[in-house]
Order: structure tokens, then sequence, then C-alpha cells
């Protein structure tokens, strides 16, 4: 026994058998449980076990599901590219133009503030700030910007990506100003005392070295779009859809296996996104 | 549970201390059973969902001063509603539920049929929920009409039975006519007909909620209404109909018409006081809220008539004894009038309208239920102002209303499809 205990496979199987069994039991579980219902057919009230592809062909022979997926891609492309500007900014000026530590921590945690309240409750102040008659359309109409209350400021795109990027910059922010604070700032001096510019700096010392909390972000913001219902719900008022939206709206009408459907076909695409993004920056060598 | 405790109790005692203790606590049990059963009442808890229509925290408060049991309540929306009175039956006690949805979920078997016997009021329920017929010259409107689904053959029965077989599967509470709602200070003009929702002149500034299976019966009043196609029946419609209804809506929301969709009260309340539309489908007490708030706001009577819904009250199947007593005793108190007042007040009508007119005073009743000038103020349940002397509640008085229902909400054959198409008008 005490020889098994020591063999270095076994202790090293021993050690990693807690995680594996959580992640067997609340992770791989339950998706392999979404497949299986994925094959099962509805009707009214109950959801009877079968093997057919139906699903799968209603949600491929839809034009809808394409214009959804194609429409959830949008939001996710144009809010990765807000918060990807916006939170390099910050994560920069936090980094590299605050020289105190004790002002970045401050600056940093100033950032989190937001969080201290839902989700829910910071998506839908916006409602009415963005209202027809809300702040933002009233102001302007005193200032004389416009004559007439601007509609597309509220229930648009524009209001769903502006909500996805105040949500969500921070996560981009986060390990982004992680990565850069751990940037040699001997190789700056050495680019500088070689004759690059600022910007030649940016663009070939920092941005590289920054690359893994960039992908980290990326994918932060790309899983949590994708997956989002909730705000595309409210911000668009009821009037967009993103495959999440989908989703919740066949679960509501109890259409499981359907749900179920979509959410394999979902949930394949993100990982390969995911895939595809990890091919351009080897995370675990940068971590 | 103390009830079983002291049973327990009993019968350890008997074999350690013999005949006369036996006795004594004999005694105690019998004598004891009323004062137990006193005092477990009050450790009873319903559970009940449904709609935020009428789950009401007043109505919680009150149940516990008259009956002295607690009662949770949770407010959902019609397709959480439905999804959990389907396939979570041990998540509530009481479903407080509209007539279409016990039809989608009525086969499941989750919730019990209830023994008309013991419903104290069930000779005053209006005919609508019984014969089917408000007045007996009167003639049933297309779709699920309550008394279609109000019946089951027997305490277990899966099925429904269109006479009146002592088994109720809801015992109806409320009712109402649903039509539109609109802004009249931000029209200005009347408006008469369904067909003016999707009027180009009030583009990006209408709404129609997200309930598929109401959503889709105010769609087909306004398509008839536009003189597009008369269903022969709207509450069942053919994969054809289904498919020309929501071709029109389609065509509607990619021209802007439509300023946002809602799913719950809450939200056509906050599209309507907010100004972002000014006219939508709408129910009753949301009305009442925004005109609460010093929004004039009307729920327009138009030519076609109304879309009609009823609600009521289901008890899980998983009840059993003490509760199940207290449930009864719960839907017996329920009809005895005071929550039928109190959502008189707000707009709706009461099944058991006679026991209701009790809670409510003379100019009351005349206001809401006969259609006749205000007296005096007419106060909502919370206390502020809906109307004042002289004024006349939208579309008169009850029968008028009701007698102008053309449709129920409904469940059709071809749900599923209609469901389906339903998502896709959403994403579209």
């Amino acid at each position: 026994m005490k020889k098994l205990l020591e063999n270095r496979n076994v202790t090293g199987w021993l050690m990693v058998s807690p995680l594996a069994a959580v992640l067997l039991f609340f992770l791989v579980m339950p998706i392999i449980l979404i497949v299986i219902v994925s094959f099962w057919r509805a009707t009214e009230f109950s959801i009877i076990p079968a093997f057919e592809w139906d699903n799968y062909e209603f949600l491929f022979g839809s034009p809808v599901t394409y214009t959804v997926f194609l429409n959830t891609f949008k939001y996710a492309f144009v809010t990765w590219l807000c918060t990807l500007l916006i939170g390099f900014t910050v994560a920069y000026y936090l980094a590299f133009h605050i020289r105190s530590l004790t002002w970045q921590i401050a600056l940093f945690l100033l950032c989190t503030i937001p969080f201290w309240t839902s989700n829910i409750i910071r998506m839908i102040s916006w409602i009415p700030f963005l209202g027809r008659n809300g702040i933002a359309n009233t102001t302007l109409m005193s200032w004389g910007v416009i004559d007439a209350p601007v509609e597309w400021l509220l229930f648009s795109d524009f209001a769903v990506i502006l909500a996805f990027v105040h949500l969500y910059t921070l996560f981009m922010v986060v390990p982004i100003f992680n990565t850069m604070m751990r940037i040699d700032r001997s190789l700056i001096e050495a680019a500088r005392d070689a004759g690059a510019n600022g910007a030649q700096i940016l663009w070939n010392v920092i941005i590289p070295l920054t690359k893994p909390g960039i992908m980290i972000g990326t994918i932060f913001v790309v899983t949590l779009v994708m997956g989002d219902f909730i705000t595309v719900r409210f911000m668009s008022g009821s009037q967009s859809a993103n495959v999440g939206r989908l989703i919740s709206n066949d679960i509501a009408l109890l259409q499981y296996p359907s749900a179920s459907a979509t959410a394999i076909v979902l949930l394949a695409t993100v990982l390969i996104t995911i895939g595809i993004l990890l091919r351009f920056v080897d995370i675990r060598k940068e971590l | 549970m103390t009830k079983l405790d002291t049973k327990k109790g009993i019968s350890r005692r008997a074999m350690l201390k013999g005949a006369a203790s036996t006795a004594i606590a004999a005694g105690t049990t019998t004598l004891g059973a009323p004062m137990i059963w006193a005092q477990n009442i009050k450790d009873i808890t319903l559970r009940q969902f449904g709609t935020g229509v009428s789950n009401l925290n007043d109505v919680a408060d009150k149940v516990k001063e008259d009956l002295g049991f607690t009662l949770e309540m949770t407010a959902l929306d019609t397709d959480s509603v439905t999804q959990r009175a389907a396939t979570q039956p041990n998540s509530f006690d009481i479903a407080d539920i509209e007539y279409f949805i016990c039809k989608k979920v009525w086969a499941a078997g989750n919730m019990q049929a209830m023994d008309t016997s013991k419903i104290a009021n069930y000779d005053k329920i209006a005919g609508t929920f019984r014969s089917g017929l408000l007045t007996p010259e009167s003639t049933i409107a297309q779709g699920t009409a309550p008394h279609t689904v109000g019946f089951t053959s027997g305490p277990n029965g899966t099925d429904f039975v269109q006479e009146e077989s002592g088994w109720m599967t809801l015992i109806p509470t409320i009712y109402n006519a649903d039509t539109l709602g609109i802004r009249p200070d931000l029209i200005g003009r009347p408006i008469n007909n369904w067909s003016e929702l999707l009027n180009p002149e009030f583009k990006g500034k209408a709404s129609i909620l997200d309930i598929s299976s109401i959503g889709i019966m105010d769609m087909a009043m306004v398509v008839e209404s536009m003189g597009e196609y008369t269903y022969p029946d709207k509450g069942n419609m053919t994969k054809e109909e289904i498919d020309l209804t929501l071709g029109i809506f389609t065509e509607a929301k990619k021209n802007g018409q439509f300023r946002a969709f809602w799913k719950s009260f809450d939200e056509s309340v906050n599209l309507m006081a907010s100004g972002e539309v000014v006219i939508q489908s709408m129910w009753s007490p949301a009305i009442t809220a925004v005109k609460s708030q010093g929004v004039p706001c009307v729920y327009q009577p138009l030519e076609e008539g109304y879309r009609s819904w009823g609600g009521g009250l289901g008890i899980s199947a998983a009840l059993s004894g003490l509760e199940l007593e207290a449930a009864y005793e719960y839907i017996n108190w329920y009809l005895s009038g005071w929550v039928g007042g109190y959502l008189m007040r707000q707009g709706y009508y009461s099944a058991v309208p006679e026991t209701s007119k009790e809670f409510m005073t003379a100019d009351e009743w005349g206001f809401w239920y006969e259609g006749k000038a205000a007296q005096g103020d007419i106060l909502s349940p919370t206390g502020s102002k809906l109307a004042g002397a002289g004024e006349v509640r939208d579309g008169g008085s009850f029968n008028d209303r009701m007698g102008s229902v053309v449709c129920w909400n409904s469940v059709m054959d071809e749900n599923q499809y209609m469901v389906r198409k339903w998502n896709e008008f959403i994403a579209a």
C-alpha cells in the first residue's frame, strides 16, 4: 500500500481526481444530458425520449437560425472591438502612466465600483436614460443639438451594444492590466535607447507582450456576449434576437428538445471560435 | 408534524406507564384534536404562483388575518407560469393560472380535480364558467372558452368534459375582456378599430405582447379588422392561417412599426407611461397603473369586440391531508367576496359577482360593473384616484363588455407550429 502511494502516477491521479469528479458531475454530465435531450421529441406538455434529427433539421432548415447566429456574431464582434479599445486604453493608462502603486490600486478599484450593483440593474438604468423622453434626449434637445427625440437610442442594436460594452469592459481591463504590469520595464527602456518612438514601442513591444491578456479578455467578452439573452431582450425591447434568446424562447414555450439542439449548436460554435482564437496566442506559454 | 409527534408519544408512554396514563394521554388526543388543528393550520404555508395580475401581497396579508395560515406568492410571466405548472409539480400548492394554460398543462397530471360540493359558492359562479353562456341567449366566442376546459370526469380525471360533472379543473376567480390600450393625449383622435395597431401613423410607437398564445389572438383581431382575412376560428388556426397572420406582422415589424414587445405586465406599464408607445395590447390593471401615475390612458373599446380570458385556482396533485383542507378553505374564502371586490376595483370581473358586491360601495359597483357614471371619486384598491364624478368606465357595463367578446385566449391544435413561427417572428 505504501509502495502504491509512493508511485508518482497514482498520487498524480489521486490529486487530480477531486477536480475531475466535480467537472464530470457538474459540467460533462449536464452537457451529455443536453445532447441526449436534443434528440428527443416534444409535444405540448411532455417530452418523449426518442432519437430523431427533427430538432436539428428544423434548426438548420430555418433561415431565421442563420440570421440569428449572424446577429450573435455581430454583437460579439462589435462589443469585442469596443471593449478592447476602451479596455486597452484604460489598462495602458493605469499600468504606464500612473507611477505609484497606491494610485494604481485606487484607480483600479474605482473601475470596479459599478460592479457592486447587479448586472440587470446596471442594464435597466440605461432605459430611462435613453428613452424617447429620457435624459439623453431632453438634454440634447435643450442644447439644440437635435429638434426631435432620437429614436434609435433605445430599443435598438445601438442600445444592446452600449449595454454590453458597459457591462463587460472590465473583463477586458483586468487581464490586460495584469499582463501589462508584468512587462519588464527595462524592455521599454531598451527600446527607447535603441531609438524607437512611442508608437513603435506600443506596437512592437507592449502589444505583443500583452497578447495573452488581450486573448483572455477576448475569451471572456466573446463567451459572455454569445451566451447572453437578457441584455438583448431588455435593450432591444424584445425586437432583436441572438441565440440565447432563441433558446430562452424555446424554454419558455416548453420546447426543451429544440432548446437543447440550439444550445448544442451554440456550444459548438463558441468552442470553435475559442479554438480559432487560441491558434493566435499560446496562453499557456505566456501565463 | 405536531400531530404525528403526539401520536408517537402516546404509544411510547402507553407501553411504559400503563393503563392510567394511557387513559389521560388518549383523553388529550381526542379532546385536543381541534386545538391541534387550530395550531397546525397556523403552521401551514401554501405556495401559490401565477401571473402578476392576481398575485397580490394584499391578498396574502388578508389570508393571514382571516384564515391564519401563510400564503407565499410568486408572480411570474405567463410562459414561466405554464412551464412551472407543467414541469415542477412540487414547487407549488396552488396554481393561479389561466384557462388556456390549464388546457396545456392539465393532461400532465400535476394538478388534482376539485370537488364542487366542497365549494360553498359554487352555485353563484358566473354562467360563463359553467355552461359557457353569459346569458341564456348569448353565443359562445371562438377560442378556448373556460367552460370547455373547466370540468373533468372525476377525481383523477386527466380529460375535459363538457358538462358540469362536479369535478372542476380550476375554480374560476377572475376574468376580463381585453382590448388595446391607448394614450389619448398623444394620439389626439378617436380609435375605433383593432387595425389601428398597424396603422403607419403609429410607426415606432406601437407594441404587442410577446406571449404567443395571447399575442396571436390580438394579431388575428387586427388581421380581421384590416379586412385581410376572416378566420373560420381564430382560436384554432390552420398552418396557412398562422403563416398569413405572422407574415403580416413580420412585415410590419421589419418596417419599424413596433417600438418594443412586452412580456410582463410592468413592462407594458413602463412603455405606456413613458410615452415610448402610444397604442398597444394591454391588460386592465396596467391601464389602472398608468392612470394612477397621472398619465391619461384609455382601455379603448373597439368595434370588432374584445379578446377575453379567464383565470382560476388549481390545486397541485401533491397536496393532501391538512394542506388540502387549507387549500379548499382558501379557495372558499377567495370566492367569498373580499378578493372579488378587490379585483373588481382594479377593473377585472369576479367569477362570483354576487359576493363581491358586498365588499364594494354602491358607487363602485355601479361604476365597475353596471357601467354607470361615478357619483364620487373612484379609487383603486391602493387608494389612488382612477376616475372622478361623472366619468364612465371605458366600454361600459359588464354585459356590454363581456357581451362583445369575440374570442378567448386559446391553445390551438397547431400550437407547436405556431410557437415555432412565433419564435421566428420575434427573431425576424
